[in-house]
C-alpha cells in the first residue's frame, strides 16, 4: 500500500555547472514568489559584478544567492547554502544550494542528503554533458525522489522546439539506467523567466508543468509507513519519571504498542508516549516525544525503539554504498566511528567491492577511496547495530564515518542490505576475564608497542627486555614484526594499505594476548600515526604504551643489518620507511627511546617507567 | 505568507531534535540567551524539548552594559518563570578602557564588548558547545552555515573548511582544542519566529511592540534614548514618537522603526508587509558588505 503524505516543508537541491544558471535561477524563484527581502532586491539593482551585462537598475537575480566574501571573488558558489521560500500553496521550500564544480561531489552529496525534489541544470545550448551525468547519478544515489531536469536559456536557442526534444530523448535513456521515474524535463529561461514561476508565451509548443508547478506538487510517496523506529537520544529523568526521548521516524507508535528495545531486544510496551504540553495516544513520523516503557527496560542512548511485531534484525556486517568525503583516502581495515543517529559504534570497512564510474555508471575495481568518488563496501562493526536499507527509510537506513584522530566526517554511507545479523555470533562473556588472568600470574597486563625505522633497535630491546622481565617471573611475549611476516602476514605487501592491515592485526593478536593477561612486547615499524592510534583505541588507557626507538636515519642506515637500506638505495625496494615512504614520528608516545643509548639504559627506561 | 501550524511543528520538532543531541553529546553545553525574540523561542523549545526534566544546561548572557534597561529587566522575569541557570559576563578590560558605542567604532566596540566578551565567557566556563539563535535568513554569510558548526582554537569559524553534514544525523565529536555552536533555529524564518510566539504565546520583551518612546535621529535612522549616558548633540532634545525594534541589541546602536503594532498579531501584519530584511535595522552590520562574515571567523555568533 503506498501512502501519500503532503509534507508542509518540501527540501530542494539545486544542481549545475558554473555558468548554467543556478544563481539567477534561485533568485528569479525567490523574488517571483516574493521570498527575498525588498532591500536586498534594491540592492541587486545596483551592485555588479565585473563583467556583468546586465542593464544598470534591472535585478540581477544571480547576486540574491551567492555567498561567502571569497568565493564572490571568483565569481562562483563552492560550499552549500540553504535558503527559506514561502511556496504558492502555503508550503514551505528550504532550497540546499550545491555548487556546480567538478571537484565538489561531496557538496552535492550533503545537500542532497535531505532533499525530495532536485533541480538539474542543463543548459539548452550546450546539451547534457558529463556533469549533467554526474548530477544525476548523485541524486539517485542519495534517494532523491523527484528530479526536475531544467532546460535553461532557451532564449538563447529561439525557444527551439527541437534543441528541447533532442535533451529530453537523450535524457530518458539516462533516467531508465539510472531508475529515475518521477522526473520532468522543464524549457525555460531563467534570465527572462519563462516556466520558472509564469507559464511562458514563447513555447506555446509545451503544455507540462511550470518549475515551480512541478516542484509545488510533490508529495511523500511512502510504502505503508508500518515500520515505527524511535533512536533513544538521551533518557529523561523527573520525579517519578523516566522516559525514551527521541524522534518517531517511517511510522507511528500508540499508546500500548509492544516493543522492543535494540540491539537487546528487550520487550516492553509503550505505557506513555509524553509531549510537552501533556501525553499523546499516538505519534507519527517526524515527531519529537518521550516514550515510557512498562517494564522500564534497559536502554541508553543510541538504542533504538521497534515494534516488536515488525523491526529490524540487529546486525554487525553490512553492504553499504560509501561517498568518500575526507581529505585523507578510505583505507580499508581502519577503524572509524560509525554514526547513525545516536548511535555511534567502531567500524572497520572489510572489504571495497567496486568504485562507481560517476558517469558511465560503471563498476571498476578499487583498492582505496578517494575524496569525491563512490564505492560499494563491506562494513563490520564493533557491536550489533539496528540500520535497515537505505531505500526503505532515509534516517534508519544512513549513517556517517567519522576519523578517530582528527573527528572529521570522511564519508556518507547508505545501507544496501545486511550481510550478517548478529544473533548468530555474539561476544561470549567469560566468568575468567582478563584482570584474573593477570592476577594469577601476579602481574598487571599491558603492551609495550615499539616503533621506529627498520634497523632503530627495535628488535634487540625488545629482546633486552623479555629477558628482564622472564628474569623477574614476568609472563611475557614478545610480537615480532618481520617473523610475523613469515606467517599471520605473509599475504601483506609493504603500500599503506597494506601496512594498515599488517598493524591492524598486530594490534589484535596483541590485544588477545594482553586479554590473556600476559605483558605483550611488540616491534613493529608501523609508520602510520593513525594506524598506531587505531590500536590504541582497542585498550583500556594504561594498558597500551608506545614507544618511539629515535634513531637518526643516517644511524639506520650505517647499520643496515637487513641490508634494506642498500636495496633502496639501488631502487630495488620503494616502499622503505624513512626513504621512500613517509615515517610519522609519535605525537603521544609514552615513551621516547633515543636508539643510540646504551640497550641496557633503555631497557632500565622501559622497566621504570611502564612497568 | 502566514506559516501553517503544519510548518512550524515541523521545525519545532527538529529543533527538540537538536537540543537533546546537545545535551546528550556534549560534556558542557550552554544556550546563549540575548534576550531577543529568537532566544524567546529558543527558550521555549528547550523547555518543550526536556519536560518533564528542567533545562539541563546554563543560559549565558553577554552584557555589554549598554542593553536597553528593559533587556535586563525582562532577562530577569524570565529567569523567575523557567527558573533558569543565568550566568552574565562582561569583558571587565573592555569596561575599564571604557569602550564604548560612541567613542570607540562600532566595529571595533563589538569585537570588545561581544566577540571577545563571549570568547572569554566560553574559555572561563569551560563550555564545550554553545547554543544560539542564528538563522540562516538573517544574512548572507549565515546561509552556509552548518547546524552543528565547530569552531577551531581560539574559536575562530573557517567557512571554507566546515564539515559536511548529512540527513538529520550530526557528528558532535570534537578534539580538545575545538569547540561547538549549535543552531537549532536554522531553518526558521523571521516570520516563522513571530507566528510560533503568536500560537505558542512565547513572552517577548515589551521593546518588540509599539509604544511612544524618546528618540533622536541619527542619519536617517531613529535611536532611542534609553538613559543619560547617551550624549545629545548641542541643545539637542529628544522627541516622543510610537516606535518598535525589529531586533533588540545594544541600544545607541539599534535604530528603531516608527509602527503602531501593540499586539503579536500586528507584528505579523506588519512583518509580512514591510519586507526590509531585519538587519537594516542593525547599525554594525551595514559599515560593509560582509562584514558579518568577518566577524563569525573572529568568534561572533
Ligand atoms: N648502539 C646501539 N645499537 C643498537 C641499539 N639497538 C640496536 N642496535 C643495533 O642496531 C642494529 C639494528 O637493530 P634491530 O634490533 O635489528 O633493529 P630493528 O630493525 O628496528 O628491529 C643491530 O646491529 C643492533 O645491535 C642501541 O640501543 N644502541
Amino acid at each position: 500500500m503506498t501512502q501519500e503524505l503532503t509534507q508542509p516543508i518540501i527540501r530542494l537541491v539545486t544542481c549545475g555547472s558554473v555558468d548554467d544558471g543556478k544563481s539567477t535561477l534561485i533568485g528569479r524563484l525567490l523574488v517571483e514568489t516574493d521570498s527575498v527581502p525588498h532591500d536586498t532586491v534594491a540592492a541587486a539593482r545596483n551592485i555588479r559584478r565585473s563583467g556583468s551585462t546586465i542593464v544598470a537598475g534591472e535585478v540581477d537575480f544571480s547576486l540574491l544567492t551567492d555567498g561567502l566574501e571569497a568565493e564572490r571573488e571568483q565569481g562562483i558558489t563552492i560550499d552549500v547554502a540553504y535558503r527559506s521560500m514561502s511556496l504558492l500553496n502555503g508550503r514551505r521550500l528550504i532550497i540546499a544550494d550545491a555548487p556546480g564544480h567538478e571537484q565538489y561531489t561531496r557538496n552535492m552529496a550533503v545537500a542532497a542528503s535531505r532533499a525530495d525534489v532536485a533541480l538539474v541544470l542543463v543548459d539548452a545550448s550546450r546539451g547534457i554533458r558529463t556533469q549533467t551525468l554526474r548530477h544525476l547519478t548523485i541524486c539517485s544515489l542519495m534517494g532523491v525522489t523527484r528530479i526536475a531536469v531544467v532546460v535553461n536559456k532557451l532564449d538563447a536557442t529561439g525557444y527551439s522546439q527541437e534543441v528541447y526534444q533532442g535533451i529530453v530523448d537523450e535524457l530518458s535513456g539516462v533516467a531508465t539506467r539510472l531508475g529515475i521515474t518521477d522526473y520532468q524535463a522543464v524549457p525555460v529561461s531563467a534570465l527572462a523567466g519563462d516556466n520558472v514561476v509564469h507559464r511562458s508565451t514563447n513555447m506555446p509548443w509545451y503544455s507540462g508543468p511550470t518549475l515551480l508547478e512541478y516542484i509545488q506538487s510533490w508529495t511523500k510517496k511512502s510504502e505503508a509507513l508500518v515500520k515505527p523506529h524511535l533512536g533513544v537520544q538521551l533518557i529523561a529523568r523527573a520525579e517519578n519519571f523516566r522516559g525514551l526521548s527521541g524522534t518517531i521516524f517511517n511510522g507511528t507508535f500508540n499508546q500500548g504498542d509492544e516493543v522492543v528495545v535494540l540491539p537487546s531486544k528487550r520487550k516492553a510496551k509503550i505505557s506513555q508516549i509524553v509531549a510537552h504540553g501533556g501525553d499523546l495516544k499516538s505519534a507519527g513520523d517526524s515527531e519529537a516525544v518521550i516514550l515510557v516503557l512498562e517494564p522500564d527496560v534497559d536502554a541508553t542512548r543510541g538504542d533504538s525503539v521497534e515494534l516488536a511485531s515488525n523491526f529490524t534484525a540487529p546486525a554487525d556486517r553490512f553492504n553499504a554504498n560509501l561517498v568518500w568525503l575526507g581529505e585523507t583516502e578510505l583505507l580499508h581495515s581502519r577503524s572509524y566511528y560509525l554514526i547513525a543517529g545516536s548511535t555511534q559504534v567502531p567500524a572497520i570497512v572489510t572489504k571495497i567491492r567496486h568504485k562507481l564510474e560517476i558517469t558511465s555508471g560503471d563498476h571498476e575495481a578499487a583498492e582505496v577511496l578517494a575524496m569525491n568518488e563512490i564505492g560499494a563496501v563491506e562494513i563490520a562493526t564493533d557491536s550489533p547495530i539496528a540500520l535497515s536499507p537505505y531505500k526503505e527509510d532515509r534516517n534508519t537506513g544512513s549513517f556517517i564515518l567519522v576519523d578517530r584522530v582528527t573527528l572529521n566526517t570522511v564519508a556518507a554511507g547508505m545501507v544496501n542490505h545486511i550481510l550478517r545479523r548478529s544473533d548468530n555470533v555474539s561476544e561470549h562473556k567469560y566468568e575468567v576475564d582478563s584482570l584474573a588472568r593477570a592476577t594469577q600470574k601476579n602481574q598487571s597486563a599491558k603492551v609495550i608497542w615499539l616503533t621506529g625505522l627498520s634497523g632503530s633497535g627495535k628488535s634487540t630491546i625488545a629482546n633486552e627486555l623479555e629477558k628482564r622481565l622472564y628474569a623477574t617471573g614476568a609472563h611475557s611475549y614478545v610480537l615480532d614484526g618481520d617473523n610475523l611476516r613469515l606467517g599471520l602476514n605473509k599475504d601483506l605487501g609493504f603500500t599503506r594499505a597494506d601496512r594498515a592491515e599488517n598493524v591492524r592485526r598486530v594490534g589484535e593478536v596483541a590485544h588477545l594476548m594482553a586479554d590473556a593477561g600476559l605483558i605483550v612486547i611488540v616491534a613493529l615499524v608501523s609508520p602510520f600515526a593513525e594506524d598506531r592510534d587505531s590500536v590504541r583505541a582497542l585498550f583500556d588507557k594504561g594498558k597500551f604504551a608506545e614507544v618511539w626507538v629515535k634513531t637518526p636515519v643516517e644511524v639506520c642506515t650505517d647499520r643496515d643489518p637487513k641490508g634494506l637500506y642498500k636495496k633502496a638505495a639501488d631502487g630495488a625496494l620503494p616502499n622503505l620507511s624513512g626513504v621512500g615512504q613517509e615515517y610519522e614520528p609519535p605525537i603521544n608516545a609514552e615513551l621516547i627511546l633515543d636508539g643510540t643509548a646504551e640497550i641496557t639504559a633503555n631497557v632500565a627506561k622501559i622497566m621504570d617507567e611502564l612497568l | 505568507m502566514k506559516s501553517s501550524s503544519e510548518i512550524l511543528k515541523a521545525l519545532e520538532n527538529e529543533s527538540i531534535e537538536i537540543l537533546r543531541e546537545t545535551a546528550a553529546a556534549f560534556r558542557k553545553p550552554v544556550l546563549l540567551y540575548s534576550i531577543g525574540k529568537d532566544s524567546a523561542v529558543l527558550l521555549h523549545l528547550a523547555m518543550k524539548a526536556f519536560y518533564p526534566a528542567p533545562i539541563p544546561f546554563p543560559v549565558m548572557h553577554i552584557d555589554t552594559t549598554w542593553k536597553f534597561r528593559e533587556m535586563i529587566s525582562f532577562r530577569e522575569e524570565m529567569v523567575e518563570k523557567y527558573n533558569l541557570n543565568l550566568i552574565k559576563h562582561t569583558n571587565a578590560e573592555g569596561v575599564a578602557e571604557n569602550i564604548n558605542p560612541f567613542n570607540t567604532g562600532a566595529s571595533e566596540y563589538t569585537r570588545i564588548m561581544k566577540t571577545v566578551a563571549l570568547r572569554q565567557a566560553l574559555d572561563a566556563n569551560q563550555f564545550d558547545a554553545a547554543i544560539g539563535g542564528s538563522r540562516r535568513d538573517e544574512e548572507r554569510s549565515r546561509a552556509k552555515e552548518r547546524i552543528f558548526s565547530v569552531r577551531e582554537a581560539g574559536h575562530r569559524w573557517d567557512p571554507r573548511n566546515q564539515r559536511p553534514e548529512l540527513w538529520r544525523t550530526y557528528n558532535p565529536k570534537i578534539t580538545n582544542d575545538q569547540t561547538m555552536r549549535v543552531f537549532p533555529l536554522s531553518d526558521w524564518t523571521e516570520l516563522d519566529i513571530w507566528n510560533y510566539i503568536e500560537e505558542n504565546d512565547v513572552p517577548v520583551n515589551p521593546l518588540y511592540f509599539a509604544k511612544e518612546r524618546p528618540v533622536v535621529f541619527r542619519g536617517e535612522q531613529m535611536i532611542m534614548v534609553d538613559d543619560d549616558r547617551f550624549p545629545l548633540i548641542n541643545g539637542e532634545v529628544p522627541v516622543m514618537k510610537k516606535i518598535r525594534f525589529r531586533t533588540l541589541g545594544c541600544y545607541p546602536l539599534t535604530a528603531a522603526v516608527e509602527s503602531d503594532a501593540t499586539t503579536v498579531s500586528e507584528i505579523v501584519e506588519e512583518v509580512m508587509n514591510v519586507k526590509l530584511s531585519e538587519r537594516a535595522t542593525r547599525l554594525i552590520d551595514g559599515e560593509k558588505e560582509d562584514s558579518m562574515e568577518k566577524k563569525k571567523t573572529e568568534g561572533y555568533f
